[in-house]
């Protein structure tokens, strides 16, 4: 189970509003790449993880991604504050407040709404840890594009700063969880059975 | 800690809190490692101490902290999000 902790994990106190980047930045909550996305990946596939340590990598990192969503809707909620109608109309952001007005709704910056079909849950240990190395690595690179934008934003270019440097810390854990998943394995025979499935595998 | 504004108490929290789930997840993949662990170890004891503290004097930050006087304390503070932006 879960409990709420009533704090960010990284403080966010954004004085300035800006719809251009609020329209940007909720790629991060909804968008193929974005935290939602990669708690749910997470936490769905750590059940098919044979090592207690593998299992402990997924649960823990796709809790703190769902602290990662939180900070995102943080940013996000404080960028569209007291918008007036002439700023909404001047920015991009006016094809999204016509839907869900400034409420945070998880979509990405393209207008396409968050799917589970961005994320994979294999059943296969080597299969999952390599989606999450690669997933690691996009999230990283929408960060950089973010960063790009908003580096006049001082407020809100440290928490995706912050949430950047999570991204590559990730990666390294789970580069480690894939090794330690190989290791149990027949060297002969990384990709030759599924270890969570087949009656063959020799991990565990 | 006991003479801590709210606001430093908050950081200190914050940033412990980080140090310790960063330490958690290191000893994820190395859960030998003896550095690791005594890290784990001074951080999360200083983590708890500032927490019982902060709640005590100011607000609860997990529904098992909520000290009321005659009323439900955990919907009385702001949430993380209601900071920022006076504008």
């Amino acid at each position: 189970m879960w409990t709420y902790i009533k704090m960010l994990e990284f403080p966010v106190n954004i004085k300035t509003t800006n719809a251009t980047l609020a329209t940007a930045i909720v790629s991060q909550l909804g968008g193929p790449d974005g935290e939602k996305g990669a708690s749910m990946r997470y936490l769905s596939q750590r059940y098919a993880m044979p090592d207690k340590r593998v299992a402990g990598v997924l649960t823990d990192i796709g809790t703190e991604e769902l602290g990662h969503e939180e900070m995102v809707a943080t940013i996000i909620t404080q960028l569209t504050k007291n918008l007036t109608m002439d700023e909404i109309e001047k920015s991009g952001f006016y094809q999204y407040y016509v839907d869900h007005t400034t409420g945070v709704y998880p979509v990405s910056a393209a207008g396409v709404p968050f799917s589970a079909a961005t994320i994979q849950s294999t059943g296969d240990p080597i299969a999952d840890l390599h989606e999450d190395l690669a997933a690691e690595q996009k999230a990283r690179l929408t960060y950089d594009n973010i960063l790009r934008m908003c580096k006049d934003e001082p407020d809100v270019y440290e928490a995706i700063k912050f949430l950047r440097a999570r991204e590559m810390v990730h990666y390294q854990r789970f580069g480690e969880s894939l090794r330690m998943i190989q290791d149990n394995l027949d060297s002969k025979n990384f990709y030759a059975f599924n270890p969570s499935f087949d009656k063959g595998a020799t991990c565990l | 800690m006991e003479n801590m504004c709210k606001e430093d108490l908050m950081n200190l929290i914050q940033s412990t809190n980080f140090t310790v789930i960063e330490l958690g997840l290191y000893l994820d993949t190395h859960p030998e490692c003896p550095c690791g662990l005594a890290a784990y170890e001074d951080y999360s004891e200083l983590l708890k101490k500032a927490v019982k503290i902060y709640e005590r004097k100011y607000e609860p930050l997990s529904i098992y902290g909520v000290e009321n006087d005659g009323s439900w304390d955990w919907v009385q503070s702001p949430w993380p999000w209601q900071k920022g932006c006076d504008c």
